[in-house]
């Protein structure tokens, strides 16, 4: 029986019981997040991070958002009211959205009733998910536009600049995804990886693809270019305080958590055990699986923690230079091999065809690379004593003069 | 007839015509050495952090460091300020205030013939600069390693007399009393002086 057969059982209360468990799910995690992830980053520069408030400073982010709530909620007056209190509600709703289609859990007894800790599940489950973050975006956008101000204008263009830039990667990398699964439904996603094998491993550039336009796609650091605090104050919600301001915050971390567990469910085999680990699957009556499914999600949520503790932020062209130039060459190149492989391989093609394809493409993609390496190799030979060189640099002790005349010698 | 001129553009003037050419930046670092950045912070969790849990753990300040003033004492327990008022005078922030008075057979607060009566320290002008400490002339003002400063009214900063002096110590008798019989001032800043006086301990 397939998960979207098991799903069609559902009697309403269950359906609603499971909408607020996924709702609870949800907040519960972002407190958690919130907590984790300062925690680390504080572990990762040499740091404690929150530890005053509860057990291991736990409460910290309950707290936070306590003090949030009860906060002085100003509407500037050059903001546009209505969409300027209707921009965190599409931003946070949509985000919540997104969660409907991940199946956490696999067949488990839930008060009683033989289901699966999923809302629904679609055929075309994950072109949903892409479709509700592309609406959150809605939320940013408007956000930055209703404020009546110029920062937050910057903020939300580039913030939406930024999505829709590297959506069209990330979209790219999970089509290899469907043209293995055979299906755009994330059950039957998280099924044919169960047969087969983690697509993380056959499909390894899109999952390289995925990671990195995840990252862009939520604003986050290295790619937080939307709230750059040196340039733009705090990008598209500037302008928002209080519970306003709440509902952004909580919406950037649902979409972590969001694009992390879509991840898992695309990548990392969903709530299945990694391979060997099989009989765990059994314990607790099946709720043991979503233990797994938290630890994947987790495992994508540190990269983000990690990749915020290391890296700068990229500069605004080298970013749409990463993304249009390399991310989506790439990705199309790589479909087009992944579906070639494809057709040889449900055509029943010779082994030896089909290696010989992986092989020349291996070959191209290395002597491509290597021209382009040898294009870009200018050697400078170093500059005689006394001698100036040839473009304007400050004055050097050996030195007397600064050469403004570029080249013209 | 106009004297309107009109503005040359820079273009014209030739002042933007320097030639500029590319110049070569450093390419991209080899993959390995940009990961390396990642071991760095991955280490990092591992390593002992550098947090102080301050209002549990009070890390000791540098010996030298320029804290909360006190007015010392001789060891007998009389004051060594003597009203001279030149902290207050070298104060660049004007954060002190100094009353002196005169030493009387029966209120003999320190030796000689003057003492500090009115002793002010104004913590929210102090730059803890230590010109004060420089220009004392007995000693009588120094700094301790205090530094927990703050507080919730501004009269509650303006440290009295009381509160800078320093606490008295084994052989210290509290002030006013006389100077040790058969010593002068001088003796007393010489050191002379090591305790109070046996009879007037017994009076105590």
């Amino acid at each position: 029986m397939s998960t979207a057969e098991l799903l069609g059982k559902d009697p309403g209360w269950i359906i609603a019981v499971k909408a607020l468990i996924v709702f609870i799910i949800c907040v519960v995690a972002t407190l958690m997040a919130v907590w984790t992830e300062r925690r680390v980053l504080a572990k990762m520069q040499l740091r404690t991070g929150p530890n005053r408030v509860g057990k291991f400073g736990l409460l910290q982010s309950l707290s936070d958002g306590v003090k949030l709530a009860l906060k002085e909620d100003i509407i500037p007056a050059a903001a546009d009211k209505v969409v300027f209190i209707l921009a965190p509600i599409i931003a946070t709703s949509m985000c919540f959205m997104a969660f409907a289609v991940i199946p956490m859990t696999g067949v488990v007894n839930l008060f009683g009733h033989q289901t699966a800790l999923q809302l629904t599940d679609l055929p075309v489950g994950v072109l949903y998910i892409l479709a509700v973050t592309s609406i959150g975006v809605y939320g940013v956008v408007l956000a930055g536009w209703s404020s009546g101000s110029t920062y937050p204008l910057l903020g939300g263009l580039r913030s939406s600049a930024q999505v829709i830039s590297y959506e069209i990667a990330m979209g790219l990398s999970l089509v290899a995804v469907f043209i293995y699964a055979g299906s755009m439904s994330t059950s039957a996603i998280v099924d044919s990886q169960h047969q087969n094998i983690w697509n993380a491993v056959v499909l390894f550039p899109s999952f390289v693809i995925y990671l990195i336009s995840m990252v862009g796609e939520t604003n986050r650091a290295p790619f937080d270019l939307a709230e750059a605090e040196g340039e733009l104050v705090g990008g598209f919600h500037t302008e928002y305080s209080s519970l306003k301001f709440a509902l952004f915050f909580l919406a950037e971390y649902v979409n972590i958590i969001a694009v992390s567990a879509l991840a898992t469910t695309l990548f990392l085999g969903g709530y299945h055990a990694p391979p060997g680990l099989g009989f765990t699957e059994q314990w607790l009556g099946g709720w043991f699986t979503f233990v797994w499914f938290i630890t994947k999600v987790n495992l994508f949520f540190f990269i983000f923690m990690w990749l915020r503790a290391t890296l700068p932020r990229l500069r605004y062209d080298q970013f749409m230079k990463f993304g249009w130039k390399v991310l989506i060459p790439a990705s199309l190149v790589w479909i087009l091999i992944v579906a070639t492989l494809r057709v040889l391989q449900q055509q029943g093609a010779n082994r030896v065809v089909t290696i010989a394809f992986a092989g020349g493409v291996a070959l191209l993609l290395m002597a491509v690379s290597s021209l382009t390496d040898r294009s870009k190799k200018v050697s400078r030979a170093p500059l005689a004593q006394g001698e100036s060189p040839e473009f304007p640099v400050p004055s050097l002790p050996h030195l007397s003069s600064i050469s403004v005349t570029g080249g013209q010698k | 007839m106009t004297d309107f001129i009109e503005p040359r553009k820079s273009s014209e003037l030739g002042i933007n015509s320097v030639p500029f050419i590319e110049v070569a930046q450093p390419g991209a670092a080899p993959l390995l050495e940009q990961a390396k950045g990642f071991w760095v912070t991955f280490s990092s969790m591992f390593k002992k952090n550098q947090t102080v849990q301050y209002p549990d753990v009070k890390a000791p300040t540098a010996p030298r460091f320029h804290g909360r003033h006190q007015l010392n004492r001789h060891p007998d327990g009389l004051e060594k300020c003597i009203g001279c008022e030149l902290c207050a005078w070298a104060c660049p922030a004007d954060a002190i205030y100094v009353e002196g008075g005169d030493n009387t057979p029966g209120n003999q607060l320190s030796p000689g013939e003057r003492n500090g009566a009115v002793y002010q320290i104004n913590y929210l002008r102090c730059i803890f600069c230590g010109l004060c400490v420089e220009a004392c002339p007995t000693r009588a003002l120094t700094m301790t390693n205090e530094y927990e400063l703050a507080d919730d009214k501004r009269e509650k900063l303006i440290f009295e007399k009381e509160d800078l002096l320093a606490p008295l110590r084994q052989g210290m008798l509290a002030p006013p009393h006389p100077m040790y019989p058969g010593m002068t001032d001088t003796n007393y800043y010489n050191g002379e002086v090591t305790q109070a006086h046996p009879s007037q301990q017994e009076q105590n």
